[in-house]
């Protein structure tokens, strides 16, 4: 895709990263890039067992290890001995049972990471070990006692919706398995832990998606005021909803407290499999009733979410998973019963999707079924169904987004699809790459579809808003926020709006830490729409200060000023003056938050209005399936995505290619294995991502209709590209193959046998 | 820690003397944590993603694989010194231009393997990249802009070239 450079680099323009220079040299700092004088390291002790009893705790062998600065356990914990993003449920250490594989047990601090290593194999810990209770059905049938005080149900959430009585000619169904994905970012959990000198508060230095909700939690395990704990965003690796809730955060405060001494603490690749939470691997049944016509008529579901031991972000991935049951398609009666239940299985919470690419694998499952089963062609039958704004979904709000469904259907089918395979091709091309494993004449090739909505911002009445300055002096603004840059490229985006906004080119930004509020979590691509309103706001007022400065200046009403690239501008007189002049020797500062418009919980029928807005899109894939091996290869994505409008070409183009490389893993290669509640494969060489050899030729179309309630007009698009791709390339495997595959990833076993 | 080695690294033509180092240090951590040459970067420590490629001898290898203390005597070159007066290699350029960086932790290692790949093929196809740059993982951008940084600086240095 060509890419037009416009000559300032505001709105609309793919304007580049201020931190790309620094990145492509080595020289920016990432979290695990931090050092401190007197630094020490710190590492966790974390339990073998996916559940059992702790007898005893024996630190002496650790203590007198020469090096060894510190040893904490839950007894040394001064506030809170748990927290949590929604039910403070998670203790920072395990005290009386471990009820997952990888808890944390105890730390230490010492003066080198083998050191640490050492130390933490000194720790005796004696566990009784009990029976893991690793099934879901489990939790809900209550045959086993529960696990923890809280219960063994996270939350149980209906949705009965319109004539539950109804049914119609047509009726389908399917049992669909998501299997539980990793965020697999690159830059592992890292923080440096800085104490004051009266040892009264602490700095940390740390790579989050949102530093004011840490800093919250992290507070009340401290037994520290919040303005005690301040928070800096060290570099961030990527994130994908694994850094929403704390890992190391209290851990290494607490060492750096105890010691007074700067801590860093830094997880290798296997510990980071077990200090986040994971995508919640899901079993979804659904029962879909239509007219012969193809249209919908009732949907019947029941969802369970496996949360693992502790909630996290469970509740709301459960909600999120429920009300998208039609997906993108008029429903007027539903019965959804879903359930997230705690297990001995790794705790699950937020990553790219929340829920919604869990419902979008069973709905789109169900939409191909109701295509054969109707003998209407699988995007016919689609666009016969498509919601539409002003339609009612089946949580009885009202669909007010603007929702360019068909375009997006459309744009997406008119796509040239790929070169048929040669007779000889190169062996990377092929099916299991290299190593000529796979035979050009058991290669069939495969098309399917997948089409999805996705909610934007948090739900259920959460107001997360988001807060941001801006100061204008002599030309040049300076922008502050606590939004957490996480590489999507908020910092690429925020001056891009203050030079649209304000007419200036010089816009830098300030550390982003906690000295300002919050900006809410880089998550449910929001931070486009919220962190975006709330620069834009900031800028906005700023703008109004500096018109009533002119206007004052050359006796006219501030309100004939205007902004016209970077000049002020009188829209019905002849003043014409670069903002550079007009703000010579004139200093202005705004704070501006930013507030979607107010949700609803929902009811005990699933009845309300609980989510904010929604992005649409649609994907078909192509694929090359090697039916002797089980082998797929992708070939091609067609993507046409719903984005309001194009605030940086660029960024949203590295977005959707991202996370159409994200879905194309759960499709056919990531999973984390758990077996009775162990995991498997919790390494770069078990857990399989990705390669530059697996991506596939993306085909994109930016489908701009600018939604009226979003600030600037853009949706977010981080979560879109990564939900129905999915669902498509498995769709892909099943018209390839002929094989009824109801779950994912796509192992060779389910193609072969 | 008792058993504790002094050697000298040879990195980016430079002496550089490390001391009081334990001996099971990988030369990766010895790159970032003891001499102050962050850029390489730790994702796996198991030699799968590609974040920590170096140049020893001039192979592109993963620094996190190597102990340190078994380089000595070799050239090592790291991407602090792809070009030490501070401008960007075309590589690099690229990178930033073309969009191949979002969080940034992979591009190093990958500037380093696109910088090995057209040192040794200067017009490499499309399966020729891929394969050089299948030991990079990228989490975020799904490779796509990677791929048009690669393809500019070919066609760059084509048209520079004639």
């Amino acid at each position: 895709m060509t890419i037009t450079k416009t000559q300032r680099d505001i709105l609309g323009s793919s304007a580049l990263r201020p931190d790309g220079v620094s990145k492509v040299q080595g020289d920016f700092a990432f979290s695990s890039d931090l050092h401190a004088e007197n630094m020490l390291w710190g590492a966790t002790l974390r339990s073998p067992h996916p559940y059992a009893r702790i007898i005893s705790i024996d630190l002496s062998g650790a203590w007198k290890i020469a090096g060894v600065e510190c040893v904490i356990t839950a007894e040394d914990v001064p506030g809170q001995l748990t927290y949590g993003l929604i039910s403070e449920d998670q203790p920072v250490f395990a005290k009386d049972f471990v009820r997952y594989m990888g808890e944390p047990v105890a730390a230490v601090a010492a003066d080198h990471p083998e050191t640490c290593r050492r130390a933490l194999a000194a720790i005796v810990v004696v566990y009784e070990v009990l029976t893991p209770l690793t099934n879901p059905e489990h939790a809900i049938d209550e045959a086993r006692e529960p696990i923890h005080p809280d219960g063994n149900i996270i939350r149980r959430q209906q949705i009965i919706h319109g004539d539950v009585n109804a049914t119609a000619p047509i009726v389908v169904e399917g049992t669909y398995d998501i299997g539980m994905q990793d965020q697999a970012f690159l830059g592992t959990e890292s923080a440096l832990a800085i104490p004051d000198h009266d040892g009264a508060g602490i700095e940390v230095f740390v790579a989050t998606q949102w530093l004011h909700e840490d800093r919250k939690q992290m507070a009340k395990c401290l037994a520290l005021p919040e303005e005690k704990v301040r928070l800096v965003l060290g570099g961030v690796g990527g994130a994908f909803g694994a850094r929403e809730d704390i890992s190391l955060q209290v851990h290494t405060a607490l060492l750096a407290m105890r010691t007074s001494r700067p801590v860093k603490m830094q997880y290798g690749r296997e510990e980071s499999f077990f200090g986040h939470v994971h995508r919640h691997p899901a079993q979804i049944w659904m029962r879909h009733h239509a007219n012969t016509d193809g249209r919908i008529v009732k949907i019947e579901a029941r969802f369970v979410f496996d949360g693992g031991a502790y909630s996290s972000t469970s509740s709301a991935v459960l909600i999120n998973g429920v009300t998208h049951t039609q997906g993108p398609y008029q429903c007027p009666n539903a019965i959804v019963d879903g359930y997230a239940v705690r297990t001995n299985n790794p705790p699950c919470g937020a990553m790219r999707g929340f829920g919604v690419v869990q419902a979008c694998f069973a709905h789109e499952g169900q939409m191909d079924k109701l295509a054969v089963a109707t003998g209407i062609d699988e995007v016919e039958i689609r666009l016969r169904n498509i919601i539409h704004t002003g339609d009612t979904m089946i949580t009885g709000q009202v669909l007010e987004s603007v929702a360019p469904l068909e375009r997006c259907i459309r744009e997406t089918a008119a796509m040239p699809l790929p070169r048929e395979m040669e007779a000889h091709p190169h062996e990377l091309d092929l099916p299991g790459g290299s190593g000529r494993t796979a035979d050009r004449r058991n290669i069939v090739r495969g098309i399917g579809w997948g089409v999805s909505m996705k909610n934007l911002m948090y739900s259920e009445g959460f107001d997360d808003y988001s807060t941001a300055r801006c100061t204008l002096t002599n030309g040049s603004v300076e922008l502050k926020f606590a939004t957490s840059e996480v590489g999507q490229g908020f910092v690429t985006l925020a001056p891009q709006i203050a030079r649209s906004v304000l007419g200036v080119d010089n816009v830098t930004y300030d550390t982003i830490d906690t000295q300002i509020g919050s900006a809410g979590s880089t998550s449910a691509s929001r931070q486009t729409w919220m962190s975006g309103g709330a620069v834009d706001g900031a800028c906005r007022m700023v703008r109004e200060r500096l018109f009533e400065h002119v206007g004052a200046l050359h006796g006219i009403d501030p309100l004939r000023l205007a902004i016209d690239d970077t000049d002020v501008v009188d829209t019905i007189g002849s003043l014409r003056i670069t903002v550079q002049e007009a703000s010579t020797n004139f200093t202005v500062s705004e704070t501006f938050e930013y507030h979607h418009r107010p949700t609803q919980d929902l009811d005990d029928n699933g009845q309300g209005n609980c989510h904010v807005a929604f992005a649409f899109v649609a994907h078909r894939a192509v694929v090359d399936v090697d039916v002797e091996l089980g082998l797929v290869k992708v070939v091609q994505i067609a993507t046409a995505q719903d984005v309001g409008r194009v605030l940086n070409p660029m960024s949203v183009i590295g977005q959707i290619e991202g996370g159409i490389a994200q879905g194309l893993g759960l499709a056919v290669m990531e999973e984390i294995i758990v077996t009775n509640g162990i995991v498997r494969n919790p390494s770069f060489t078990d857990y399989l991502l990705p390669t530059a050899l697996d991506a596939p030729q993306v085909l994109i179309s930016m489908i701009e209709e600018p939604d009226p309630q979003a600030p600037m007009g853009a949706k977010g698009v981080g979560e879109a590209p990564c939900i129905s791709v999915t669902p498509a390339i498995v769709a892909a495997i099943r018209n390839a193959t002929g094989k009824s595959i109801d779950r994912c990833p796509v192992r060779p076993q389910d193609i072969c046998f | 820690m008792s058993e504790l080695e002094h050697y000298t690294l040879t990195i980016n033509g430079e002496d550089r003397h490390v001391s009081d180092a334990w001996i099971g240090e990988s030369l990766l951590y010895v790159l970032r944590e003891r001499l102050g040459l962050p850029g390489s970067k730790g994702a796996c420590e198991q030699g799968e993603c590609g974040s920590c490629t170096v140049y020893v001898d001039n192979a592109a290898v993963c620094s996190c694989l190597i102990m340190a203390a078994t380089a000595v005597g070799t050239q090592i070159a790291t991407v602090e010194g792809l070009n030490q007066d501070g401008s960007l290699t075309d590589v690099q350029q690229a990178f930033v231009s073309e969009g191949a960086v979002q969080c940034g932790f992979c591009t190093p290692g990958l500037v380093m393997a696109v910088h090995h790949l057209l040192d040794h093929n200067e017009t490499p196809n499309e399966q020729e990249i891929k394969e050089a740059l299948s030991g990079n993982i990228c989490r975020c951008t799904g490779y796509g802009r990677i791929f048009a940084a690669v393809d500019s600086v070919i066609s760059i240095r084509k048209s520079t070239a004639s």
